[in-house]
């Protein structure tokens, strides 16, 4: 099987050496088993080791090696050779991040809006250790459970024209992780994250495009969870107009 | 050269770092925690973790209960006070973690749901579908994000620690982004780099997983703890090492031979039950037998010509269908995924081919109750430590547990070693720093003729032979001079990339270097150790020695090869007795 | 605020690396280089006829008699008519395909599926254009 060759060209960014990036052609064996992130670790260590990406688990859940794999942002650890072979596989770093070098993002800038949307539990009601668990019943967990597996991989970013035009946006794993805990029975947050959430950078710069939640490699479905903190936001609109309405919308 | 100075210093972002600095960062707002990781915090290993994590709950449970099965499940190598203090304190942090927003699974009226586990006698597994470790890590680290006093060194791979007047005091840490070496320096450092799963070739560890810590503190002059004790989980994806995690036993999940034999009943693990009897699966027997007794079970089935061969080397087969797609889908979602994505197989429906598979250390940085180390100022949690927790074979669904009681417990301890000795020799410090950036330099202009992949490809073939699930004599001495080899090979290494920006060779080689210093301690310890424990498998001295051999094995740094002594194992009130399962 | 700490904006070697970023262009033609793309191009131009037109329909309530049917007879504004109608629908099909992301129905811890959300509001529209187009007919008929 490895008679055969895949073809891979891979975008090059050396900034100690030149300015402008270039792509760089390699022939590896073809394994009918092989990823794509195999072929980038033969090439590492066989042909290149000058060529610098991310990777760590290689079993799709941490999230470190996101690239575009002809046009369209992968896991390369979970699309194979065969997937393309024997179409040449064009690899570039995540589309809309600024690059560090080769296949190596900036991701300050999702870090970030990780932090200002304030993903993190902010308890409804204080317990102590002693009082135990939070009930929480089997329905309760449905409600967030897809938000929380999202891997922070950054592939809707990648996917996302409104964030590859304007970085400014929070953006959808962000969101996704802020509805993750705004849905969950145990959290009162909704308000502080009310503030990120809903201004001029939040979910209205969202123009439902949908790829995001296309390209999710985990089932997070992103684009959901805009669309819902849209809803709850023009409810909250509605009801701060109504002196009886209290702004808080259930989760 | 700038000084970045801290309170504590973490090293290492996955489970036990970050519930370390959470520890630090919640109690004492007024400290500043610098959290050094060659990873992003959630692409840490623990984010692979699958089963679960083990702590005291349900009424029909008791500590005493965990304890026993722990000392059991560590053939009696375990410290018993650590035990003690581990399972006493597992509930309040898994507790702790749920009001952190963990998605624990429920039970119908709300409280937690606990599943069964191998070599435990009663179900006390906390999860969060099959993707605990993913959640905890989460979880971990967007609480960590809260804490002002909190910072973060992401993607800076400490590169030595820095000592002075036999007290550590800092880290030297390169930038990957720069290639620059710069000092962090804090009364108190904590190890919590996880293992070194990656100097065998087939494994469930991530890249990452280097034995990083373990070689820093080894070169300090501490001596790593256990080392010939290697965790091999017994079900693995053949090719990848793809872990498939023990909870799909839990769940009911059986192991068959390649005549549909469920094969382990010949092996002293008790007797089977019927899938469909309401007694199955019936815990701590059979298919819930620990993991050193699964994985030599499938080494002695192999003999006897039970197993499939395959491309991939011989397995035998996980059978979930009795579970049914339900069932399947809500409790092992992530099982489904991967069996999917990189078998093309649907457990509901298909058999899941898998062999035993390198998955856990149970030896470490030497460290007492705390996670301190016999170096004052550092410290140490997680899988890169042994506080002897574990003994020689550690039971699946403790670890996740071990590294939150202990990442806090090493918090505490450190903090207040550091208000003790706040005291900085700064400028010897960082003139050590400048050292290692000039020796970092010198190795990146060096033109030699050993390329990376070469010696690491090399040192896993020589431990995957040598330092396997059975072992003797003979293969470990092979193993020992291989490594010696490469060591003196590592000298002239070849590095092509001479970039200082995001150089991801550099670090290649001196992980490269830190698993050839971890895997002399585990051949060298291996050899040592004439019985057969646990985990470590002697075919030349098949029985259990408690006369000699009751004692953990110290492996200390000379300029030859590791020089190893012994120390007591702390029993207090559970005497060695045979283990027993079925 | 409590804010997350990241050592990087004060080092002075991150800020020289920081000027090297290689920031990756948007092409101008993003919106062609795939389908999802391009439709939602698409929907955000015509969104903008199919409001005219709504604000056309509103100004018409206003005219006299005589002017409302001048303006709505003729080949030119049948045309217009038909590919407003086209335009309206791709949005209506849009909606409706968006609908169960919206609105997500639980039945205990089981997730209402979403095809079954998404035909109800199919039949619920079908329906209801139904019962206006038979309305329209049945005045018509009264009228003449």
């Amino acid at each position: 099987m490895a008679d055969e060759n895949a073809i891979l060209e891979v975008f090059r960014y050396q900034p100690d050496q030149k300015s402008e990036p270039t792509f760089q052609r390699y022939e590896v064996p073809f394994h009918e088993e092989w990823v794509v992130l195999d072929a980038l670790n033969y090439i590492k260590d066989h042909l290149d080791g000058t060529l610098s990406y991310r990777w760590s688990c290689r079993m799709g859940i941490c999230g470190s090696c996101g690239m575009m794999v002809n046009g369209d942002p992968k896991l390369t650890c979970s699309v194979f050779l065969r997937d393309y072979h024997p179409q040449v596989m064009r690899v570039e770093p995540l589309r809309g991040f600024p690059v560090i070098r080769d296949l190596v993002i900036d991701l300050d800038d999702f870090m970030n809006k990780m932090t200002e949307v304030k993903a993190w539990m902010i308890p409804k009601e204080e317990r102590s250790i002693e009082q135990g668990e939070y009930l929480q019943s089997p329905a309760q967990l449905a409600r967030y459970r897809q938000y929380s597996t999202c891997i922070n991989c950054t592939l809707c970013y990648a996917a996302c024209p409104v964030y590859g035009r304007h970085t400014e946006f929070v953006g959808p794993a962000a969101i996704a992780l802020a509805q993750r805990y705004n849905m969950d029975s145990r959290d009162g947050g909704y308000e502080e994250r009310a503030e990120t959430l809903f201004d001029e950078h939040g979910v209205w710069m969202c123009t439902f495009v949908g790829d995001c939640s296309r390209v999710c490699p985990k089932n997070v479905d992103p684009a959901a969870a805009i669309q819902q903190a849209k809803v709850s936001a023009t409810k909250d609109f509605y009801r701060s107009l109504v002196p009886w309405g209290k702004r808080r919308t259930e989760t | 050269m700038e000084v970045r100075r801290h309170d504590i210093v973490i090293v290492g972002g996955g489970g036990a770092g970050l519930r370390a600095a959470i520890a630090a960062g919640e109690q004492f707002p007024d400290l500043s925690i610098g959290v050094v990781s060659k990873l992003y915090p959630m692409r840490s290993h623990t984010v692979a973790a699958e089963g679960g994590a083990a702590g005291v709950i349900k009424p029909n449970d008791s500590i005493e209960q965990h304890i026993s099965d722990v000392i059991s499940g560590s053939d009696w190598l375990a410290d018993q006070d650590v035990v003690e203090i581990f399972v006493n304190q597992a509930p309040r942090e898994l507790v702790q973690l749920e009001h952190w927003g963990c998605p624990w699974s429920r039970m119908p009226d709300g409280s937690v749901a606990v599943r069964p586990f191998g070599g435990m006698k009663t179900e006390r597994t906390w999860y969060a579908a099959d993707k605990t470790g993913f959640h905890m890590l989460h979880t971990l680290f967007q609480t960590a994000m809260k804490y002002g006093n909190v910072v973060r060194y992401d993607e800076n791979f400490a590169v030595q620690l820095l000592v002075h007047e036999g007290r550590c005091q800092g880290v030297a840490a390169l930038d990957f982004r720069t290639g620059e070496v710069f000092p962090v320096v804090a009364p108190a450092v904590i190890l919590c780099t996880g293992g070194g799963g990656r100097i065998f070739a087939f494994t469930t560890n991530a890249v990452a997983k280097t034995g990083d810590g373990m070689a820093l503190a080894y070169r300090a002059g501490v001596p790593l703890k256990d080392m010939e004790f290697v965790q091999f989980h017994p079900t693995g994806l053949p090719d990848t090492g793809i872990l498939i995690t023990e909870a799909a036993r839990g769940e009911g999940g059986i192991l068959v031979n390649k005549d549909g034999y469920r094969y382990l009943q010949d092996y002293d693990l008790g007797k089977p039950v019927d899938v469909n009897d309401p007694e199955h699966p019936r815990k701590s027997t059979m298919e819930l037998g620990p993991r050193d007794r699964l994985s030599q079970a499938f080494v002695k089935e192999q003999a006897k010509g039970g197993t499939i061969q395959g491309k991939f080397g011989d397995y035998v087969h996980l059978d979930l269908r009795h579970l049914g797609a339900k069932r399947i889908h809500e409790r092992l979602p992530f099982i489904v995924e991967l069996c999917h994505e990189y078998v093309g197989l649907d457990p509901v429906r298909d058999l899941i081919p898998v062999r035993p598979v390198v998955h856990y250390m149970m030896g470490g940085v030497h460290t007492d109750l705390d996670g301190a180390t016999p170096l004052p100022g550092l410290y140490a949690a997680g899988e890169c430590a042994c506080a002897s927790l574990n003994g020689a074979n550690r039971l699946g669904s403790n670890s996740l547990t071990e590294l939150l009681v202990f990442g806090a417990r090493a918090a505490r301890a450190a903090v207040e070693f550091g208000r003790q000795n706040s005291a900085l020799a700064t400028e010897a410090l960082a003139a050590q720093a400048a050292d290692q950036q000039r020796q970092i330099q010198e190795r990146f202009s060096r033109r030699g003729s050993e390329p990376i992949a070469r010696l690491r490809q090399e040192l896993n073939e020589a431990m995957e032979v040598g330092a396997a699930i059975e072992r003797d004599g003979e293969g470990l001495q092979q193993a020992c001079n291989k490594v010696a080899e490469l060591k003196a090979r590592l000298q002239d290494l070849r590095l092509t990339d001479h970039s200082t920006t995001f150089n991801t060779e550099l670090p290649a080689a001196l992980e490269l270097e830190n698993m050839i210093d971890v895997a002399e301690c585990v051949v060298q310890s291996a050899l040592a150790r004439t019985e057969s424990r646990g985990a470590h498998q002697r075919r030349d001295f098949p029985k259990r020695d408690d006369q000699q051999f009751l004692k953990h094995s110290l492996a200390y740094r000379t300029d030859a090869e590791p020089r190893i002594e012994y120390c007591d194992v702390t029993i207090t009130k559970w005497p060695p007795k045979e283990r027993h399962y079925g | 605020m409590s804010q997350v700490q990241s050592h990087d904006s004060e080092s002075s070697a991150r800020g020289d690396h920081a000027a090297r970023l290689y920031h990756q262009p948007w092409p101008s033609d993003w919106w062609l280089r795939r389908a999802s793309f391009t439709l939602f191009m698409i929907r955000e131009i015509t969104a903008v006829f199919v409001g005219g037109y709504a604000i056309f329909l509103l100004v018409l309530l206003f005219l006299p008699a005589g002017a409302f049917q001048a303006a709505v007879q003729g080949p030119v504004s049948a045309f217009m008519h038909v590919i407003v109608l086209v335009m309206a629908l791709y949005h209506t099909v849009t909606w409706l395909n968006l609908t169960p992301k919206v609105l997500v129905v639980w039945r205990g811890e089981e997730r209402v599926n979403p095809i079954l959300l998404t035909a109800a509001h199919y039949v619920g529209w079908i329906v209801l254009s139904l019962v206006i187009v038979g309305l329209v007919v049945f005045l018509a008929g009264g009228g003449a």
